[in-house]
């Protein structure tokens, strides 16, 4: 009987499986297995695993905490859009540092170092927001009330860009800035 | 108590057809296809608008067509034809009448006027263009999210019309044994259907609580966890459904067994045991989540939902193959689907959808759902272009080739435009391949989704992506194009032969008393003569290759997406 029948043999249950078919399920569930494990696998052996590290916050605490680092580490000021003026901080390598998202702007423009790492916050001040990394493409959530720690170590020195990629509203293709990574020092 | 016993036989496939399920059967399908037109409609504006080079609509009439697409296509249309599938695979193949018709019209009203409500939400308002995800806090008119509820409940009655139909078949007995494959694969359906069902009241009823004021605050992550409860287990719905519908097309234009219902059947309670941990897909760049959470989820328990749709990607094909080598089809491998019935869109349809799904979109599913893969493509067009190779290329696809069917049977008129049909399922599987190909290629290189404007023009801090970049843009939307002339060649046909098509004469509706409706005893069981439920001495060895051919695919791609993944910068 075909498959828009019931099945012509009621005890359908104790039929005997087509060798190619056997085959094939034991062949996709090893690939499955191998799909599986790749990931435990490269918490341990790969060096891209995002943080689960993040704690709950206020838009007030961590404005304040962002302020601050801005008023010790300012190093020059961009130009973004509609000539607003964005801070550039050049933060000490190994340290905290921290960037807002917000309607429709990421904000201080931060400065860092290759091969240094930085325990990177990220989080939104109102709805949520998409932080795009190019041309590296590393990309993360930013929720509001939540903020992110990531431990990050930027390779090559270069203007880097930092796009929103989660719709945020009228203006969230206009939500862009930058990220430098200067040699060294 | 009057029970309407009015059936019907149909001529040409023996199907019985109940008179109040056929015109649920008929109205649903109708109303989902006049949504698939609204959507197919703003397609080509956003196709146009994301092709830079037209960038036909201003921002904000961009983002509320976007909004409108998503929840006329992913929710209206397709779940609308999934209620006709349900009724189709309880009440027509088993042959029994539809448990509570007028239950069943209430469940048909509340969808439509939820669908209404959404989209004057979405356009006669214009203040909810939140997305098909509307996520909190970003908010939406209390209308949007009511009009998603009363859709949602109308579609929850008709998963319980379902249920009581195949209670129904059983108490009076149309048929014997097991329900046949197809109605077990609709059942997998509608049990998702419910978890799913569930999971977007829980989440959207206290949005709706937040957008009249009732509910202080909406926590963003717990929205996102609950709200893809909802999201993505209704595309689990959707492949249980086209799954279903693939089935159904080989045994109808092959008259194909399944090689193993066992394996066939246990391929599916996969799918129902698993596949609603899906909701971690959408979370793996998000904070406050563990890694051990995301990665058990994310891989639907070990992937074992992933092997389900590998073990329907062999047994539907192998089925088709054996059916035609037993017609005498055997010479090499291929011979059998060399001369399958390439003219008739009921199973190219079907065929191209298989390759589609599969190839495109269940391997770029598992790339974007692994844990760490997640970084290089979330939220990118890498994203939209996985999707519409699933839900588009499988899905919507393999439903359009069964109406080539269903338009005969159902509503007794020809075909209108042979022709049209025949090559209909080529350029809408063809456009929507580029489509989705293109678009997972701009999303590998950063190219975000939902963004007016990749240019940045204008803006001193924007980002110049690269010329391959713009050229994969331009290519996708071309292929989006063909797309929606494929879409408009389905439309043409489908709405010209319901409504203007050549009347076929059939017999009408009669009464069948209860005992009349029961299933002829079954025979005694014959003995086993092969393999398999087919039992077949023929094996699916053609299907086979192609199915070694597709995990070498997947294998080379995913470990190329590692090798990516290692040169961009260390994190943890």
């Amino acid at each position: 009987m075909s498959a828009i029948q019931p099945p012509a043999n009621r005890l359908w249950w104790k039929e005997p499986i087509e060798r190619i078919e056997i085959t094939w399920v034991l062949i996709a569930f090893v690939w499955s297995m191998v799909l599986f494990f790749m990931m435990p696998y490269w918490h341990v052996f790969g060096s891209q695993n995002l943080a689960n590290e993040a704690y709950k916050n206020t838009p007030e605490k961590f404005t304040a905490k962002t302020q601050e680092m801005v008023d010790k580490y300012k190093v020059r000021e961009e130009t973004g859009l509609n000539d607003q003026k964005i801070p550039v901080v050049h933060p000490p390598a190994g340290g905290d540092v921290y960037l807002i998202a917000r309607l429709w702007q990421w904000w201080p423009i931060l400065e860092l170092e290759a091969g240094q790492t930085y325990r990177l916050h990220l989080m939104s001040m109102d709805w949520l927001h998409g932080f795009s990394l190019q041309p590296e493409n590393i990309n993360i959530e930013v929720h509001p009330n939540y903020e992110h720690v990531l431990t990050v170590q930027p390779t090559k020195a270069g203007t880097y860009s930092i796009i929103c990629n989660e719709y945020c509203g009228l203006n969230h293709h206009t939500m862009a800035s930058r990220l430098f990574v200067t040699e060294k020092k | 108590m009057a029970v309407n016993r009015m059936f019907r036989t149909c001529p040409t496939t023996g199907l019985k057809f109940h008179q109040p399920a056929e015109a649920l059967i008929r109205w649903n399908a109708v109303v989902g296809v006049v949504f698939l037109l609204v959507g197919g409609i703003l397609a080509l504006l956003v196709t146009l608008t994301r092709w830079q080079a037209v960038h036909l609509l201003p921002p904000d009439m961009f983002y509320m067509v976007l909004t409108g697409h998503g929840l006329n296509m992913l929710v209206f249309w397709i779940i609308f034809f999934e209620i006709a599938v349900l009724y189709f695979a309880g009440s027509t193949l088993l042959g029994c009448r539809l448990a509570t018709p007028k239950v069943a019209w209430a469940g048909f009203w509340l969808m439509v006027i939820g669908g209404l409500m959404n989209n004057y939400a979405v356009f006669i308002r214009g203040d909810s263009s939140v997305m098909f995800t509307s996520y909190a806090p970003m908010g939406a008119h209390w209308s949007f999210y009511l009009g998603l509820i009363l859709f949602a409940v109308g579609a929850l009655i008709a998963c319980f019309v379902f249920f009581g139909t195949l209670a129904v078949g059983k108490a009076e007995r149309t048929y014997n044994g097991s329900v046949p494959l197809v109605t077990f694969g609709a059942v997998t359906a509608a049990i998702i259907a419910v978890f799913t069902i569930a999971s977007g009241a829980i989440i959207l009823i206290p949005t709706f609580g937040w957008s009249i004021g009732m509910v202080p605050s909406i926590d963003s992550l717990m929205y996102r966890q609950i709200w893809w409860a909802f999201g993505h287990s209704s595309q689990q719905i959707n492949v249980s459904a086209h799954v279903a519908v693939w089935y159904a097309v080989a045994a109808i234009v092959f008259g194909a067994k399944p090689m193993s219902e066992k394996v066939s059947r246990t391929a599916f309670l996969l799918y129902i045991l698993f596949i609603t941990l899906a909701s971690a897909h959408h979370l793996l760049a998000d904070p406050g989540l563990t890694s051990k959470w995301k990665i058990l989820n994310t891989s639907y328990f070990l992937y074992l939902a992933v092997l389900a749709s590998m073990v329907h990607g062999l047994t539907v094909p192998g089925s088709i193959e054996v059916a035609q080598r037993a017609k005498g089809f055997n010479r090499g491998l291929f011979e059998w689907l060399r001369k399958a019935p390439w003219g008739n869109p009921a199973f190219s349809g079907v065929f191209i959808s298989l390759i589609g799904f599969g190839f495109l979109g269940g391997i770029s599913g598992v790339i974007l759902g692994t844990e760490q893969l997640n970084l290089i493509m979330h939220n990118t067009l890498y994203v939209p272009g996985h999707f519409h190779a699933t839900v588009v290329l499988g899905t919507s696809l393999a439903f359009m080739a069964i109406t080539y069917f269903l338009i005969p049977v159902l509503f007794r008129r020809e075909l209108a435009f042979p022709g049209v049909a025949k090559w209909q399922p080529y350029v809408f599987g063809l456009g929507m391949a580029i489509f989705s190909l293109f678009m997972m290629g701009a999303g590998t290189l950063g190219v975000p989704r939902r963004h007016w404007d990749v240019s940045f023009s204008g803006n001193p801090l924007g980002f110049e992506f690269p010329g391959t970049a713009w050229l994969m843009i331009g290519l996708l939307a071309i292929g989006g194009l063909l797309a929606i002339v494929g879409g408009a060649m389905y439309l043409l046909v489908t709405v010209y032969s319901v409504f203007l098509g050549k009347k076929i004469e059939t017999p009408g509706f009669q009464h069948v008393t209860a005992k009349a409706g029961m299933a002829a005893p079954a025979p005694a069981a014959a003995p086993l003569t092969g393999y398999g439920s087919s039992g077949h001495a023929a094996s699916a060895s053609g299907t086979f290759v192609l199915a070694m051919v597709f995990l070498v695919s997947f294998v080379l791609y995913y470990f190329i997406n590692w090798k990516y993944l290692s040169t961009v910068w260390p994190l943890r």
